[in-house]
């Protein structure tokens, strides 16, 4: 060990490991989707909001290193006030504090160039993205994050285990996974099976008290232009009702199959 | 001036997925005006570029590197980008692809869309439609960069053959060093992956127990079919996750998908939406799945599916 490999070795053990988890307030799994002002805006009414279901994995996971390492979690939002109940969920989930800079942001690139301001002021030895948020499914404020950080990326994370500033983590891929090394600091996408959803912490009335007194604090946001604008939204034109085949009749199915639909 | 498109490939041989992308990119570029430019790591097959209207290959030799490093591919797409100062750049939605996609915008300056379905209504500025809320609507999107990297949606715009004469042009592959190693892959070979598939059979809570999965898995066998889940089954642990689909799973977009014992929950059919044509075995008429589908029937699965699966079999011999 050289000199300033013993350094980093200390630093890392005294040092607290800070980890910034960055979430997204998403529309409820059940919404029912809809549009208004001739389909240029989401139709909030009536829709329940959400901690991220990809992001609450990744939060989960931090909250298992700040139990048994000490690590220190920041949460984080880019958002209008409206985000605020998510984030105190979050606090009550166990983060120690959040930030939520003050923007309603137009796309992906807006959150991560935001995002990567924050990060440059101050140091996160790990930020946690989701794989994706459920609402626009971009998938990439992660990877644009690290890219302007000059961090390392690991997409689709599923395993990550922290020992020292050794890190082995594994992404899943089509028809299997990747299992590799890392250092910190590091960005992951977090989705399930980086914990279980059994694993998700429900917060208890205690987290729920100490959660209003955690500081929760709104950082104005640089001036910083989006990459792409939505234009409109559309639905789905309604399908037709499904064709019913009797139980008896397969042979009538493997025929629709094959010469109506055509798909054998 | 080019259109890019990242051709992805196995044993040095284009996958669909980047035959798709090639197709698509083609599309783009006569649109455009434009040559059609691929990129590609150990590609050795000539013959589906020529038929899929590439004009030029920048192919780079990983030099017995075997495993995917985002940073090296991702580094060489961009040069090649640079290079030929395209302004349309094309990548899979593979996990590859989605990977690389918003790595390669922010090193060449450019807007990323993901999820695109269509070819881009307007070019200047680039205007797409997409996939949102998990498939549950589309939006137009308009890059308001010069550069736009586009995510393509698999089996969204299809095969499209049209021939063409590749030049190959040997890449450099950039020596970068990074923190990130990849130490093994481990892939389940046997089988077809959810991504790959044409066909998906997918199992939920009506199957009643793991113990009965060879229902799914006959079938699937007898249709060279991926297997898959709902959530209930792989939140209690009769199936791996890989297997889940669904709006916190794997999305599907097969030109097939079975469900079977599926009830259809409004996450559930999010993510197989994609989907060109769904059938649904259910006991319960008033399972969601029915409004779904095209083709169901009511039915015990533990009836019907062997039944199915003799009946296919029967066909293919």
């Amino acid at each position: 060990m050289t000199p300033c490999h013993f350094f980093i070795y200390i630093r890392i053990k005294l040092d607290i490991m800070n980890i910034l988890v960055c979430i997204s307030n998403v529309p409820d799994t059940t919404s029912k989707i809809n549009f208004k002002e001739g389909n240029i805006a989401f139709d909030t009414q009536g829709v329940q909001f959400i901690i991220n279901p990809n992001d609450e994995f990744g939060l989960t996971r931090a909250i298992w290193l700040q139990q048994k390492e000490g690590a220190k979690v920041t949460v984080v939002t880019v958002g209008d006030p409206s985000c605020e109940p998510i984030l105190r969920k979050c606090l009550a989930i166990g983060a120690d504090q959040a930030l939520r800079i003050d923007l309603q942001p137009q796309d992906g690139f807006e959150v991560a160039a935001q995002l990567a301001a924050i990060c440059k002021k101050e140091h996160f030895d790990l930020i946690i993205t989701g794989r994706e948020s459920i609402d626009y499914n971009g998938g990439m404020v992660g990877g644009m994050l690290a890219t302007l950080m000059d961090m390392p990326y690991v997409a689709n994370c599923i395993q990550l285990d922290i020992a020292s500033n050794e890190v082995g983590v594994q992404r899943e891929i089509d028809g299997g996974k990747e299992v590799l090394n890392a250092k910190l600091p590091l960005v992951i996408g977090a989705q399930k099976g980086l914990v279980e959803e059994k694993d998700l912490i429900i917060p208890n009335m205690r987290g729920i008290m100490q959660a209003r007194q955690k500081p929760l604090d709104v950082i104005s946001p640089e001036e910083i232009s989006p990459a792409s604008k939505v234009l409109t939204f559309e639905k789905p034109s309604e399908k037709g009702p499904v064709k019913l085949v009797d139980a008896d009749d397969i042979d009538g199915l493997i025929d629709l199959l094959e010469n109506e639909a055509k798909v054998l | 001036m080019a259109v890019i498109v990242y051709i992805e490939s196995e044993n040095g041989s284009p996958k669909k997925a980047g035959l798709e992308v090639a197709s698509y990119g083609r599309a783009i570029a006569d649109a455009k005006g434009l040559p059609l430019v691929g990129v590609g790591f150990n590609v050795t097959q000539r013959e589906d570029l020529n038929a899929y209207g590439v004009d030029t290959f920048y192919n780079m030799d990983t030099l017995g590197e075997v495993n995917f490093d985002v940073n090296r591919y991702s580094e060489a797409i961009a040069q090649v980008v640079e290079k030929e100062k395209a302004s349309t750049v094309v990548v899979s939605s593979t996990s590859n692809g989605r990977y690389l996609g918003p790595i390669v915008a922010i090193k060449t300056n450019a807007a990323y869309l993901s999820n695109v379905v269509a070819l881009p209504t307007t070019y200047e500025p680039v205007q797409v439609k997409r996939t949102c809320f998990t498939n549950k609507a589309f939006n137009e999107t308009q890059s308001t960069k010069e550069r736009t990297v586009l995510s393509l949606s698999s089996n969204s715009f299809g095969l499209h053959k049209k021939q063409s004469t590749v030049t190959f042009m040997d890449g450099t592959y950039p020596s970068l060093s990074s923190t990130l190693q990849v130490k093994s892959v481990e892939k389940v070979t046997d089988k077809v992956s959810i991504a790959d598939a044409d066909i998906v059979v997918s199992g939920g809570r009506g199957l009643k127990g793991p113990e009965n999965w060879h229902l799914i898995e006959d079938l699937a066998e007898v249709l060279g079919a991926a297997t898959a889940c709902s959530k209930p089954v792989s939140d209690m642990g009769w199936r791996p996750h890989s297997e889940h689909v669904g709006q916190t799973g794997k999305p599907v977009a097969s030109n097939l998908y079975i469900a079977i014992g599926v009830s259809g929950a409004i996450q559930h059919l999010a993510g197989i939406n994609a989907s060109k044509v769904k059938v649904v075995i259910n006991t319960d008429p008033e399972a969601p799945f029915f409004k779904a589908a095209d083709y169901g029937i009511v039915g015990d699965a533990f009836e019907v599916v062997p039944k199915l699966t003799e009946k296919l079999k029967a066909r293919t011999q």
